[in-house]
């Protein structure tokens, strides 16, 4: 494993809230979490009351960092706190949106953040149970958490009465077994209660109706990895260091064809073209920019033009994209497009669970067709076919994976719709000579 | 039959819930660990340990990638060629693995050492071009590292059988 300091090259420009314990010697340690402000926020919290707790993380700006960028305190504020069910924290750490990268790093150097985050989550809505699920693929990274875990109980901040407050948590981690799907919070649910990660009809939302029925915040390590952070330096400091309704900084993960590539902590709103020329360097081997990934292969595609643009929710929202996951790729003129859609259709179709009907037999029928235009065999058609069949996908599923398989295509359809002439024209891939067009 | 240690690990994760059949993903994949597929057995020591039918189990075991019902190599060679990877020559290691130990996607060397695998993405893609042997990560590749790594691994094995008298 690692050390961070060979991990991450770093960057000046990064502004460090919660990735700033990264570099200490040991830093998974609850010693030195508690030698570097660990558990003050817990200190605070358990202080105030659950609705001040709720009311601070709210007016921190502090936006879901799984993707879909829900305000975090307001998702807090659903739960029916009155409701004599039990009710339970749920922390997403099935990170696998293609390019995202950011959670290993937060459970990895800075495991006690994330559990003071979910005690405190735990705290605002009345829940004494937290589940940390964790995808199958990250098993050292659960053996990191349940030591951490250990060491809390060992030193009072979980378990019953927490630092003589009356308040009793506990938490465990769960693997999951290979699943991208179970990253949707519903299907989450179903995966943890010992079923198939099928996802659920929404409403009621799991804040009302979650596991076993009851009462559930589901939210993702970087967003409840922020927490203790906001309520040591106050909402209004927090929210200062983002953009307006987009508080705080975010995890971005830069990946593809640049220069170093990396995971960097920066302000909510930073530019993409600075992300990609100051903080990553520029482009390999000085090769222009074609396209970029803003937020996971999720997100629509930007192309070369698009990149003067804030990164946060709203900004990429404004000009047809999504700021998701935090996974920046960056792509170079020697990329195929096509070739790229086929790859990002072909993961879509390997996930799909099948549940929908137009997710599982649209992404199978999109890879089938992809594939054959990319190798030389597309017909004149098969743009207009591709198009409709991604609409036709849009809006019709239960969970958002359909919207994720047809967004990207449609956008790389429109955007680089000169690159589909070509290959039909030359019956074969224009960049096969660069290497990289090929199959 | 299981381990003590496993039968062990098996209650302590049983009382992790308030609902006995959430564990039923988590022993599968201990199990797993331990055996090196989910074998017949396994699903029926599982559904007893939960309190559920063996078909509530078997239907996990279908859908969940990580949860094989054969034996696969005792190296279990995961390559990413999701996009990250992908722009920086994923494929090219995947080749490179099938080409060297002479077997495809989810094939497995007659000797029992290696399997390949072709994965989506593990969550390494700063350090793209990566890949998972077992749970390990090996990132940055290149084909000269991944010669090294399986040449490592043979020789892993070989001191191992020594010991062991394998």
């Amino acid at each position: 494993m690692p050390d961070y300091q060979s991990y991450a090259q770093g960057s000046p420009l990064e502004v460090k809230v919660i990735s700033k314990r990264f570099g200490l010697p040991n830093s998974a340690s609850i010693d030195v979490f508690l030698a570097h402000e660990g558990y003050q926020a817990l200190v605070k919290a358990l202080k105030m009351t659950p609705e001040e707790v709720i009311n601070e993380v709210k007016n921190s700006g502090l936006r879901g960092r799984g993707g879909a960028g829900f305000n975090t305190g307001m998702k807090w504020s659903f739960v029916p706190r009155q409701s004599p069910k039990p009710k339970y924290v749920v922390c997403n750490a099935d990170e696998s949106e293609p390019a995202t990268c950011k959670d290993r790093p937060l459970m990895e150097y800075d495991p006690h953040q994330l559990i003071e985050g979910i005690i405190i989550a735990g705290y605002a809505i009345g829940s004494h149970q937290g589940y940390i699920y964790i995808r199958g693929e990250y098993r050292y990274l659960m053996e990191i958490l349940d030591r951490a875990i250990a060491e809390a109980y060992q030193r009072g901040y979980l378990g019953k009465n927490i630092l003589g407050s009356g308040f009793d948590f506990d938490l465990a981690t769960h693997t999951g077994a290979g699943a991208y799907e179970c990253g949707e919070e519903t299907a989450l649910l179903n995966s943890l209660e010992g079923l198939r990660g099928y996802p659920r009809v929404k409403p009621p939302f799991p804040a009302v109706v979650g596991l076993y029925g009851c009462p559930t915040v589901v939210n993702n390590v970087e967003t409840l990895s922020n927490v203790p952070a906001i309520l040591l330096m106050g909402a209004e400091a927090y929210a200062k260091l983002g953009t307006p309704k987009n508080g705080g900084t975010r995890l971005f993960c830069l990946s593809g064809h640049i220069n170093r590539p990396g995971v960097y902590e920066l302000p909510m709103g930073f530019p993409l073209r600075r992300m990609i020329e100051e903080v990553g360097g520029g482009l390999r081997g000085g090769k222009k920019l074609k396209a970029v990934i803003p937020g996971g292969s999720s997100c629509p595609v930007l192309s070369a033009d698009q990149i003067d643009v804030p990164m946060d929710f709203d900004s990429l929202a404004k000009i047809g994209s999504m700021l998701g996951s935090g996974g920046v790729v960056v792509i170079d003129e020697d990329t195929c497009m096509v070739k790229l859609a086929w790859r990002i259709m072909k993961f879509y179709a390997h996930e799909s669970c099948g549940w929908c009907i137009p997710c599982r037999e649209g992404t199978a029928w999109l890879q089938a067709l992809l594939a054959r235009f990319h190798s030389g065999g597309g017909l004149p058609q098969d743009p207009d076919t591709a198009l409709d069949a991604s609409y036709n996908m849009l809006g019709k599923t239960l969970c958002p994976l359909g919207d994720a398989a047809a967004l990207p295509m449609i956008s790389i359809l429109k955007k680089f719709h000169h690159e589909f002439e070509e290959h039909l024209k030359l019956g074969k891939c224009p960049f096969e000579k660069n290497g990289t067009g090929a199959f | 039959m299981l381990s003590e240690s496993l039968k062990a690990k098996f209650e302590e994760i049983i009382a992790r819930y308030p609902l006995k059949r959430s564990a039923i993903v988590p022993l599968l994949m201990f199990g797993q660990d331990e055996i090196g597929y989910v074998s017949d057995e396994l699903i029926e020591e599982v559904a007893r340990a939960v309190g559920v039918p063996a078909i509530e189990v078997i239907e996990d075991v279908g859908y969940y990638s990580m949860l094989h019902r054969q034996p696969i190599g005792k190296y279990n060679l995961q390559v990413c060629t999701n996009v990250s990877c992908m722009l920086r020559g994923g494929e090219a290691i995947f080749a490179h693995c099938s080409k060297r130990l002479g077997i495809g996607h989810k094939q497995t060397t007659p000797d029992g050492l290696f399997s390949l695998e072709e994965v989506e993405c593990i969550g390494a893609c700063c350090g793209a071009p990566a890949m998972q042997v077992n749970y390990d990560y090996y990132e940055n590749l290149t084909p000269a590292k991944v010669d090294q790594l399986i040449d490592q691994l043979r020789e892993a094995h070989r001191n191992l059988g020594s010991g062991t008298g394998e």
